[in-house]
């Protein structure tokens, strides 16, 4: 009697425990099982093989947490920096609300944008319009950037700080860096943080200039800063930066040459791309 | 390689170096505590620095030595640069066959936020299980397998200078033997080469030379491949843009469960931002991010893994790869609550189903049990 029931027990238990395998779910033992998996059924479109470098490009009301969007987005905080950063005053893209996107015949393509944008520094927010127009045709010509609506994040005064750092590095000190900006722990000597952000504001030139819709910059580290002799009341600098293209993973580096006063704001004076280095590796020995 | 295990009440004899911070005052001499705690050698690891690849090895053999019933040290590959690579597999002791979570950190060198996340989750995972009941039940039923650095080669040859620190990829050398790297995270075998990949040995996203030919690659696919499945999710750890991305890099492939993969991902990105208030995204990388092909995340997701995420984790540019150390915690707070929303759906999804099932087979079991007496 006691024999049977324990047979019945271990019987049920063995059931159990194979039910506790397929419990994961028929809904998963898909089309994935198999090596590759099912093409999606409304995009029967064949793609070759290393596909146009180039995406198909959105149109229409896009998803303000896709690419396209978010690519252009981008170009607003490249342009404000550009335009209006400082050694106190940087600004970051915060969200994209909606955008819009339409071919403009023969000429490029528009990007219309509710954003939100904010300033590093003093942490304060602000909604936007922006509008980006990526030119397209052979010769590479510069994306254009107009924004709106943001009169108060661009009214954000930093006036005395930065007639301070003036008047300071016109004749008193001078500029040097010894570190990388940021170093590898992700840290900046504060009396080197204005320069860092400088940086920055000349290095966004660059990146507004270099971009398309194929591409997403953000500086990765200032490698150098070194103040030149002030002229025309301008303190002057060349500085050596590293970029981070997102979609190409790749680190472009560039030289740069640039002035900065507070009535001037940054204006760029010559830029070289630095050939890709491999030096390093070349030598490289395993550690 | 065939992956051997160390840990698990085995002595180890070097328990590598013990690190003090500040622990000396100003006379020089060591403060009491500090030297008890030598002597038992329990000094605290700071999960909030970055710490190159010998002091992580030193605290994952330290971890294995003060959990010896918990955590175990596999062996499962070699580096290019014929390093171990080692991950620990975290899970209490259980008679009943158990189910495998997958988290694998620095696959990618610069991004070193990543393996600082993964000592962080095993710090928690292990500070939790005795005080949290979920937490003990989700270790009885699953183990843990996680990989604090799995491109060793790459993460160390960051560290070298401040001329490396931007290394992204491993470090066997290209074709001509003047090039180096792979990207390990296209050179899985999915879809391998067949999009944003570049040719050029010297490009951040060169491929390899055919689907796993890195040594980093093949051990991931031996080790995973051979349990694929135990495995319910397959987390894999990078920086930065603050997204959760899902399967398949390639455009033309959706993955079967795409909405499950959306609305856990939707709800861990919801987890992510009550903690510090910070956004990610969530979507499939061609959608959010870039097309890819050869991905981790999608080969595992080929496996049948059914929950497989890239969590790339803060900031959104302003520091990127050089995060400031003072981030790693609270990125790590928010990344943990992401990740753990998504294990404990996995966990969940297996396992109270069955606990149902089986709670409704014992009460018939009884009543039999009634009748054949």
């Amino acid at each position: 009697m006691g024999l049977r029931r324990a047979i019945v027990l271990v019987a049920l238990m063995e059931v159990t425990w194979s039910l506790n395998v397929t419990t994961i779910g028929p809904e998963t033992v898909s089309t994935d099982a198999s090596a590759h998996p099912e093409p999606a059924e409304e995009n029967t479109e064949q793609k070759e093989a290393v596909a146009a470098e180039e995406d198909v490009m959105a149109t229409g009301e896009l998803n303000p947490n896709h690419y396209p969007a978010q690519r252009a987005a981008k170009l607003v905080q490249h342009y404000l920096n550009a335009r209006y950063g400082s050694p106190y005053k940087l600004f970051g893209l915060k969200e994209v609300h909606s955008g819009n996107a339409e071919e403009v015949a023969d000429s490029g393509r528009k990007y219309q944008l509710e954003i939100s944008v904010h300033e590093i520094i003093s942490n304060t927010k602000e909604k936007c319009s922006a509008e980006v127009f990526f030119p397209s045709g052979a010769k590479q010509l510069s994306p254009q950037v107009q924004v709106s609506a943001c009169e108060e994040i661009l009214k954000l005064d930093a006036k005395s700080e930065e007639e301070a750092l003036y008047q300071q590095y016109k004749t008193n000190k001078t500029v040097r860096t010894e570190e990388r900006l940021p170093d590898s722990y992700g840290h900046i000597d504060p009396e080197m943080t204005p320069f860092w952000h400088l940086s920055i504001v000349a290095s966004s030139f660059i990146m507004l200039k270099e971009s398309t819709e194929n591409t997403l910059y953000n500086v990765a580290q200032v490698a150098n800063i070194t103040q030149l002799a002030t002229e025309n009341d301008q303190l002057k600098f060349d500085c050596h930066v590293l970029l981070h293209e997102m979609v190409s993973q790749e680190i472009p580096q560039w030289k740069l040459l640039f002035t900065w006063s507070p009535a001037e704001g940054v204006k760029v004076l010559h830029t070289e791309q630095l050939p890709h280095v491999h030096e390093f590796e070349k030598r490289a020995k395993p550690n | 390689m065939t992956p051997t295990t160390r840990g698990e009440g085995h002595p180890l004899v070097d328990a590598g170096p013990v690190y003090l911070l500040g622990l000396y005052n100003k006379d020089l001499y060591v403060d009491s505590h500090v030297f008890c705690a030598l002597l038992s050698n329990k000094v605290e690891y700071d999960y909030f620095q970055y710490h190159p690849m010998e002091e992580i090895s030193s605290w994952m053999s330290q971890m294995a030595k003060q959990y010896p019933d918990v955590v175990a040290i596999v062996d499962y590959g070699k580096s290019y640069e014929n390093r171990t690579i080692s991950l620990m597999r975290i899970g209490l002791k259980s008679d009943t066959k158990k189910k495998a979570i997958w988290m694998d950190c620095g696959i990618h060198a610069r991004e070193w936020i990543a393996p600082a996340f993964c000592q962080y989750f095993v710090r928690q995972i292990l500070q939790t299980y005795k005080t949290d009941a979920k937490m003990e039940a989700m270790m009885t039923n699953m183990d843990f397998y996680i990989t604090p650095v799995l491109n060793i080669d790459g993460y160390m040859f960051s560290w070298k200078n401040s001329s490396t620190r931007l290394w992204r990829k491993n470090r066997s050398p290209g074709p001509s033997g003047d090039c180096y790297g792979t990207d390990l995270n296209r050179n899985f075998d999915a879809n391998w080469g067949t999009i944003r990949v570049s040719s050029d040995c010297n490009s951040d996203i060169y491929p390899g030379r055919g689907p796993i030919s890195e040594p980093e690659a093949q051990a991931v696919t031996y080790f995973v491949g051979s349990r694929k499945e135990d495995f319910l999710c397959f987390l894999t750890i990078h920086s930065y843009g603050q997204l959760l991305l899902i399967p398949y890099g390639h455009p033309d492939f959706t993955a079967s469960n795409y909405d499950e993969l959306m609305k856990v991902g939707e709800e861990a990105a919801e987890a992510i931002l009550k903690v510090h208030g910070k956004t990610y995204r969530v979507g499939t990388s061609p959608a959010v991010l870039y097309p890819n092909s050869g991905s981790s995340r999608d080969w595992a997701r080929m496996q049948d893994i059914p929950l497989t995420f890239t969590f790339e984790l803060r900031d959104n540019g302003t520091y990127g790869f050089e995060l400031p150390q003072e981030e790693i915690q609270p990125t790590c707070e928010e990344a943990y609550s992401g990740a753990l929303h998504i294990i404990t759906y996995a966990h969940d999804k297996t396992f109270n189903g069955a606990a149902a099932t089986a709670a409704a087979l014992w009460t018939t079991l009884l009543a039999l049990g009634v009748h054949l007496m």
